[in-house]
């Protein structure tokens, strides 16, 4: 690479952006990690805060995990099927479903959550069980679920090939079972990774669907911006970013690879 | 297994009309081609067969004394090989050939030496354990083959196998390919559009054009005795000789021919090897071009008809273009057709 | 089973549950923008209320300021990335696309950890340099959750411009200068339009960020939360949101008319 002054340019600004978002992220790691912030890191390592943090939040950690994996089961449930329907029928009324579904994409997830309290807020049963977060977490996930196995699935040969089991004896349950399922694979666990990713970092539906006794991680995390010492939200913080950055590595490999084979 | 269809016709949701009204009967163990242009219908017809389509009303279709017309196609024991083969990428050449078998539940031990069995048969041995991806466009086309008979099908249809090769592995498959088929014994119905293909494998052909079905019958009849224009121009390439029929000849630029007694209001065609070049022939003729192709000349004549007369002249010494020649054209090897309606 | 019947089941529980929570609730929300006292005035009264108004411009300038800003800085460095090889790349890029998966709140603290009051800045420079709290902070929150977003669809687009049309211009005697304006910005323009719609567009809606910096600037989100859970004005909420909610989807709507996908994550 042949350093011209154009070039110098383009790097100083990638790097002073590359600076502007990684310096505070390690901030927060370093803050997580020493015995006093404000004294600096001569006052020493230590794992205190993020003990401490297992203990306040360890609560709001495991209603994560658990809210993302029950996510994840409901849109593999809706969100497969539903694609192959749409792949199956690639017609005008199938956009226009798709279009919908895809809303909670677009409209703010605060406008989403107060429309949600509006018509199930006064069913108490349902409000202030973690369902009612699922709903949410579902709502904002599922079109990426759908999105994703839809363009493998687009991608394939689907008629020749279903077509083909169909000669062979195969019913359509069958079909689905072993001839779509298998070969939307790639889209499939692009999507669940995608899943899981959105659900454990997911506010701002969260906040307003949330009840004191059923704080989700974020929620945890915006509840610790506010109210403890800067050490534990950052330790805090750091618990997230190690739960999130390989999630959103194998994402991004596994959206690759599906994108590949969707070409 | 004997099939029967009886005015069959399939008209689609946006009103093509892709079959018009078809009979057609393949008999125990027969291989038929379906041969025609693209578009005319033969892809559609198969797929009835298969029951991938649902034909219009009053169609039937019989499997021996079965009538299927109603009968979901994974009821129907079928065997299909697809243009594209649509061998399923998720499994093995030996998942794929046994699929099959696996959905109707065949216990994992017959599965297994059927599925041997079959892969001996198409030569594919070797490769059962590789990915269908691995695979080189011959091979897929034999993994193909192997998956729809290994369940043992009633009849195997099959949607131009070939066409997905290259042109110089196609010729070398073709006779492969109608060697396997000789050697499964099973009634087959063979799409193609290619007339060397149908005439290498079929037993008889059956020749579409536009929906309609033209002519059925082995290859030698509808080579000999075309019954329309279409089936003596899509076999064998027969030229028309445009001229004008009078007092029992034909009357052509070059010359007269003497067509048989009360021929009038017809269409007279000639093949290219029925040309003879001949210093007492009664047409006369100019050498525009003059192409060897190994065994024999092909040469092209000006003055005969209004356009280009081929003659296939199989002498070792041919004229030059340019030259003027005699030639003859017994009358025995006119074709002499009614006028097509259209 | 038949086909169509087996085709329908696999609709069904899509159809079932945005129905129930996607199609029911947002027709709940418009009717309950009605019921306050104004009824369906509430949308007029917005349009005559200072407070709202200055709020929908300030909402609206500081998105508008955000999408130029990011759009400016990502295709720089989308560009640079994507058309340079060199040692470190690799690692440049992950740290340019991690922060797509931090929820606005995380961002938020981010930023206080820059420009608080035990900021870096604070703390290194001399004098009261705290930031994170004004509309500067807000800005630049917004500006840390767009940057990976735009980045990635920037550098998309550019590994699909055709490398022959720089190639062309070039033996045709264009200096780098003009190939950058004469050909990859016009090939690029409708993924940056669409890009910059999707940063626009969430800045308008962000939640997790104002909630963390601004809680003395009003802008719409902000001001859609104290009115529901302060004022407990439910019909002003949902009128707010309402208009908020329409303004986004169409805006992305328009966008993805003009150039395909999206790029979202993190909350
Ligand atoms: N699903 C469909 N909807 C509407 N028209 C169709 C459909 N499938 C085929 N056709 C039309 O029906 C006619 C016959 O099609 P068919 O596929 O049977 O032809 P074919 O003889 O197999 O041609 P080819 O050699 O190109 O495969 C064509 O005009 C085609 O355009
Ligand atoms: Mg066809």
């Amino acid at each position: 690479m042949r350093l011209t002054l154009p070039r110098l340019l383009q790097l100083a600004v990638t790097l002073l952006t590359a600076a502007f978002l990684i310096v505070p992220a390690i901030q927060s790691i370093l803050a997580g990690l020493t015995v006093n912030y404000f004294r600096g890191l001569s006052s020493g390592f230590t794992l205190r805060w993020v003990g401490e943090v297992w203990r306040l939040y360890a609560d709001s950690i495991l209603l994560s995990m658990g809210l993302a994996v029950a996510c994840l089961g409901v849109t593999l449930v809706i969100g497969v099927p539903a694609a192959y329907a749409l792949a199956k029928n690639p017609g005008r009324l199938s956009r226009i479903l798709e279009e919908f579904i895809s809303l909670p994409l677009a409209v703010p997830g605060l406008a989403l959550a107060l429309a949600l309290l509006q018509l199930y807020g006064s069913m108490t049963g349902f409000r202030t069980s973690w369902t009612f977060i699922l709903v949410g977490h579902v709502l904002y996930t599922l079109p990426f679920m759908v999105r994703s196995v839809l363009a493998v699935l687009m991608a394939m040969d689907l008629k020749s090939l279903e077509e083909s089991a169909a000669t062979l004896g195969a019913s359509t349950v069958t079909r689905f079972r072993t001839i779509v399922v298998p070969n939307a694979m790639p889209g499939i666990l692009a999507g669940a990774l995608t899943v899981v990713t959105l659900s454990i970092g997911e506010f701002n539906l969260t906040w307003m669907l949330h009840t004191p006794y059923l704080k989700t991680l974020p929620v945890g995390l915006a509840d610790s911006y506010a109210s403890m010492r800067l050490e534990i939200a950052s330790a805090y913080t750091l618990v997230f970013f190690v739960m999130i950055v390989p999630l959103l590595m194998a994402m991004q490999w596994a959206t690759d690879r599906a994108q590949r084979i969707s070409r | 297994m004997t099939l029967t269809i009886r005015n069959a016709s399939k008209t689609y949701p946006d009103g093509t009309r892709a079959l018009l009204p078809t009979d057609l009967t393949v008999g125990e163990g027969e291989i038929l081609s379906l041969l025609g242009p693209s578009g005319c219908g033969k892809t559609t017809l198969l797929r009835i067969i298969a029951g991938l389509e649902t034909p219009d009303a009053g169609t039937q279709v019989r499997f021996d004394d079965e009538d299927v017309t109603r009968l979901a196609v994974e009821r129907r024991n079928v065997g299909m090989v697809f243009q594209s083969y649509a061998l399923f990428p998720n499994m093995s050449v030996r998942a794929n050939i046994g699929y099959g078998l696996k959905v109707r539940k065949v216990p994992r031990a017959e599965r297994e030496q059927r599925v041997d069995e079959v892969l001996a048969l198409c030569r594919l041995g070797d490769y059962a354990e590789r990915a269908v991806t691995a695979l080189s466009g011959g091979q897929r086309q034999r993994v193909a083959l192997a998956r729809a008979m290994a369940p043992r099908p009633r009849i195997l249809l099959l949607d131009e196998p070939l066409s997905a090769l290259d042109a110089a592995l196609r010729d070398s498959l073709r006779d492969e390919l109608a060697a396997m088929l000789r050697q499964f014994r099973i009634t087959a119905v063979f799409v193609t559009h290619d007339q060397a293909e149908a005439l290498a494998i079929a037993d008889r052909i059956a020749v579409m054009s536009q929906g309609v079905m033209q002519q059925v019958g082995r290859p030698e009849e509808l080579y000999r005795e075309p019954v329309s224009s279409f089936v003596a121009r899509f076999i064998g390439n027969a030229m028309p000789l445009p001229g004008t029929i009078a007092d029992g000849h034909l009357i052509l630029p070059g010359g007269r021919l003497p067509l048989a007694a009360g021929t009038s209001d017809a269409e007279v065609f000639v093949r290219a090897e029925d040309v003879h070049l001949d210093e007492a022939g009664p047409l006369s003729g100019t050498v525009e071009t003059v192409a060897f192709s190994g065994g024999h000349y092909r040469i092209g004549l000006a003055g005969v008809t209004g356009e280009t007369l081929f003659a296939t002249h199989p002498g070792r010494q041919a004229p030059r273009p340019g030259d003027s020649v005699r030639l003859r054209i017994d009358a025995g090897d006119l074709l002499v057709l009614p006028q097509d309606r259209s | 089973m038949a086909n169509r019947t087996f085709i329908g089941l696999c609709l069904l529980p899509l159809a079932v549950f945005s129905l129930a929570f996607l199609a029911l609730p947002l027709v709940r929300l418009v009717m309950a923008s009605s019921e306050g006292t104004e009824g369906w005035g509430i949308y007029l009264q917005i349009l005559q209320t200072p407070r709202y108004l200055q709020t929908l411009l300030q909402t609206v300038l500081v998105s508008l300021a955000v999408s130029v800003v990011a759009l400016a800085i990502s295709t720089t460095a989308g560009l640079f990335l994507a058309r340079n090889r060199f040692p470190g790349r690799g690692a440049l890029l992950s740290v340019l696309t991690l922060p797509l998966a931090f929820p606005g709140v995380v961002v938020g603290f981010l930023i206080i950890l820059l420009g608080g009051r035990q900021g870096l800045f604070n703390t290194l420079l001399p004098g009261h340099v705290v930031f994170a709290y004004s509309l500067l902070g807000l800005f630049l929150g917004y500006l840390y959750f767009s940057i990976p977003r735009v980045l990635l669809t920037v550098m998309a687009a550019t590994e699909k411009l055709d490398p022959a049309l720089e190639e062309a211009a070039r033996t045709l005697g264009a200096s780098p200068y003009r190939v950058v304006f004469d050909v990859i910005l016009p090939g690029l323009a409708p993924s940056l339009v669409a890009a910059g719609a999707i940063a626009f567009a969430t800045a308008m809606g962000a939640f997790g960020t104002a909630f963390t910096l601004a809680t003395d600037i009003d802008v719409l989100p902000m001001v859609i939360y104290t009115e529901f859970t302060l004022s407990a004005n439910i019909a002003m909420a949902a009128a707010l949101s309402v208009l908020l909610g329409l303004a986004t989807w169409v805006l992305l709507l328009l966008a993805r008319s003009f150039a395909g996908a999206t790029v979202a994550a993190g909350g």
